[in-house]
């Protein structure tokens, strides 16, 4: 796991495509509610697409597909899983 | 006599969960609000083997930790902290089969609650055209609760489920459950389905290819716009027959009623009062049923979601998101229907910023005072290529009232609106065909909440404006024309009485009380400004139309050597209609969506002091 010392999150996704979620950062409601939504740890995300000028990401998890904004999708701590093509 | 019973509809948004209740209760579910939240309360009732059934449809969520007051209101009805205590006898959870990695830790969390609960298992047509196959039987043992699967759009289950209701309950009850830590019940739901699985799903590939299309960088936003122009064209074009016969039918059952009954007051009031009053009310009707068809079946079909993606990004300068777009674009036809879709916005914060900004975008029922005044004061030269003055002047109004929609909503979000923030976070299910039948079921219900919640306020208040304009009444004097008699007529009226008070209010902005009495009139409905300006100048209309009204507004009078209306007074004019709500419908409307006169009052405050501020402004640059 070279990617297991570099600090990830969600908004990082775009290059990894396919990672874990290893945690979300913060107590508040916006993390209680990104862990009600799946984002637990050892759940595989994968980045599907983003919408232009830098509007919301859609990714897989769970057998469903979720929009965030970049600025909660980098509350949620990734870790890319190996082998799984960092080519965009 | 058997008791009747009581259930709730628990699920996430997508799930199937409306269809559903929409299969079980028919035309028989009504939509009331919780108090104080302004989440909808839909109710239904089903009778099986003769006994009644009533069914709750609680709002959708992905959790019943809830982070908002609207959100709270499905655990406090499970817990029984609605309607008096009441606790139902049994929830019925709709989980969507090929979703379950996500649905069934929330599962976890009603089931902890511990009233009898069913399982309902929609999309199972789904879950095996993608090659998906679950062990139900094992899953009903591991969960220990009876599960029913059903195809909504086809009713296939839903009898089976309408058998088990009356049984709730010998139903047999949860166990193995996990603990309550989010974390421990999503590694549950993982390692229960990890045992039920035989096959695992694959991706939708329908949903794969036109994603592929309909959310590309470029040919997404062209499908987007194209999206855009069919509401556009559906409630600014598409719903005017329909409009038109509407009118039509109420034009001439008021005529039948002034042509068959003795001339007097009680004539005059059934038909100009009453049942004009009721047109004011029907005209809306189309537009609303076109443009909710339009959102349910978008909404049911994956696309509406994928639209809000699309757009988040540019309402986020306004401090809104991608689901605010729908109701701004609708308010550009009518702020009527625009502020009834806010419903789909999920975030009360949101919601109520877009209601706050929908009467600035310019709805059609400004475009006739707007000609009138633009073809009277504005002249007509060509600045470049196809452009006129007066085309351009017409399209900075447009723009005026969407920037400051759009400045304004970004105000708001940034002040009186600010607050612990809500994540933003939107689902895209796959794509899927909608039941035609559930969404008319949903336009039926939404007509309903507006004729009997705004359509009342809608009615009295155009009797109420119909009696300012006409009262106290006025002898007859044979002699003069009728234009001339109603001009009588409105001079002595109690209109005229307001609009002379209110001279020195509106002196700056250059209006007289004609002016006045026409804002008055314009208050049924904006396009009235031009009947009731005509009205006030005795102007005579040819087959309803007012051809040469505008030549009469800048004509000098003979006596005065002052024209009716001047040009620093006509830019105040249309600054005010810019800015002022003065639409007893939308009114009413807001009143009905967020539940009292709170925030329509406000808004008639600050839409009126800006809308003066921009007239007199208009008028000292214009003088």
């Amino acid at each position: 796991m070279e990617s297991a010392s570099e600090t990830l999150t969600l908004a990082d996704l775009s290059r990894v495509l396919v990672a874990q979620a290893v945690a979300v950062e913060g107590e508040d409601e916006i993390a209680k509610r990104l862990q009600e939504l799946g984002f637990c740890p050892g759940t595989e995300v994968r980045f599907e697409r983003q919408a232009p000028f830098g509007g919301p990401i859609i990714l897989s998890l769970r057998g469903y597909q979720l929009a965030l904004r970049p600025s909660e999708a980098k509350r949620v701590r990734v870790q890319g899983i190996s082998g799984a093509g960092s080519e965009g | 006599m058997k008791k009747d019973l009581h259930f709730a509809l628990v699920g996430s948004p997508n799930a199937g969960k409306t269809t559903l209740f929409n299969a079980l209760t028919g035309l028989s579910a009504k939509t009331g609000n919780y108090p104080g939240v302004t989440v909808d309360r839909r109710r239904g009732q089903l009778t099986v083997d003769g006994q009644r059934i009533h069914l709750s449809d609680l709002p959708g969520s992905y959790s019943l930790h809830a982070i908002s007051e609207d959100e709270a209101v499905t655990a406090k009805v499970l817990h029984g902290e609605m309607d008096g205590g009441m606790v139902p006898d049994g929830v019925i959870f709709v989980a969507d089969a090929t979703t379950l990695e996500r649905s069934l830790p929330m599962l976890a969390d009603v089931l902890q609650i511990g009233r009898p609960t069913l399982l309902v298992l929609t999309m199972i047509d789904e879950l095996k055209a993608r090659g998906g196959d679950l062990d139900l039987f094992k899953l009903q043992g591991e969960l220990g609760i009876p599960i029913v699967g059903v195809v909504g759009n086809r009713g296939l289950g839903v009898s089976d489920l309408r058998q088990r209701l009356p049984e709730v309950e010998a139903w047999s009850r949860a166990k193995n459950l996990p603990p309550a830590n989010t974390e421990a019940r999503f590694r549950w739901a993982d390692a229960l389905l990890a045992r039920i699985t035989r096959h695992p799903l694959a991706e939708s590939p329908l949903t794969r290819r036109m994603d592929r299309i309909l959310l590309h960088p470029v040919l997404g936003l062209v499908v987007f716009f194209a999206f855009l122009a069919v509401f556009f064209q559906a409630i600014f074009s598409w719903a005017a027959p329909a409009m038109d016969l509407f009118a039509g039918w109420m034009d001439a059952a008021a005529d039948w009623v002034l042509a068959t009954f003795p001339a007097g007051l009680p004539t005059e009031l059934l038909a100009n009062g009453i049942i004009r009053g009721v047109g004011a009310v029907l005209v809306f009707v189309p537009q609303i049923a076109l443009l909710f068809a339009l959102i349910f079946f978008f909404e049911a079909s994956g696309y509406m979601a994928r639209a809000a993606f699309v757009v988040d990004r540019v309402m986020g300068w306004a401090g809104l998101e991608g689901r605010c777009f729908i109701s701004l674009l609708s308010s550009y036809a009518c702020a009527v229907p625009g502020i009834m879709a806010t419903r789909t916005i999920p975030s009360p914060r949101d919601r109520l910023a877009t209601i706050l900004v929908a009467p600035f975008a310019t709805c059609s029922a400004r475009l006739p005072i707007y000609a009138l005044l633009i073809s009277a004061f504005v002249p007509n030269f060509t600045v470049f290529g196809p452009f006129t003055l007066q085309g351009l002047t017409l399209m900075g109004l447009y723009l005026l009232g969407g920037c400051s929609a759009v400045l304004f909503a970004g105000i708001f979000k940034r002040s009186m609106l600010r607050g612990a923030s809500l994540p933003f976070y939107l689902e895209l299910p796959p794509y899927r065909f909608p039941s035609f039948r559930s969404v008319g079921l949903q336009v039926l219900r939404r007509l309903r909440v507006f004729l009997r919640d705004a359509g009342t306020v809608i009615l009295t208040g155009s009797v109420l404006l119909w009696f300012l304009l006409n009262f106290p009444r006025q002898p007859i004097d044979p002699s003069l024309s009728p234009a001339q008699a109603h001009q009588q007529q409105i001079e002595h009226s109690l209109a005229a009485d307001i609009g002379r008070a209110m001279e020195p209010v509106f002196r700056p902005l250059g209006f007289d009380w004609r002016i006045n009495v026409g804002l008055i009139g314009s208050f049924a409905a904006r396009e009235l400004m031009v009947s009731t300006l005509a009205q006030v100048y005795a102007y005579e209309e040819v087959d309803g139309e007012f051809p040469g009204l505008g030549q009469l507004l800048t004509t000098p009078n003979a006596e005065t050597g002052q024209p009716p209306m001047t040009f620093a007074s006509a830019v105040a004019l249309l600054l005010f209609f810019v800015y002022a709500l003065l639409c007893l419908s939308t009114v009413a409307v807001i009143r009905r969506e967020t539940g009292g006169w709170k925030w329509p009052l406000f808004m008639i405050a600050y839409m009126g002091v800006l809308a003066w501020c921009a007239g007199a402004l208009g008028y000292a640059l214009a003088s």
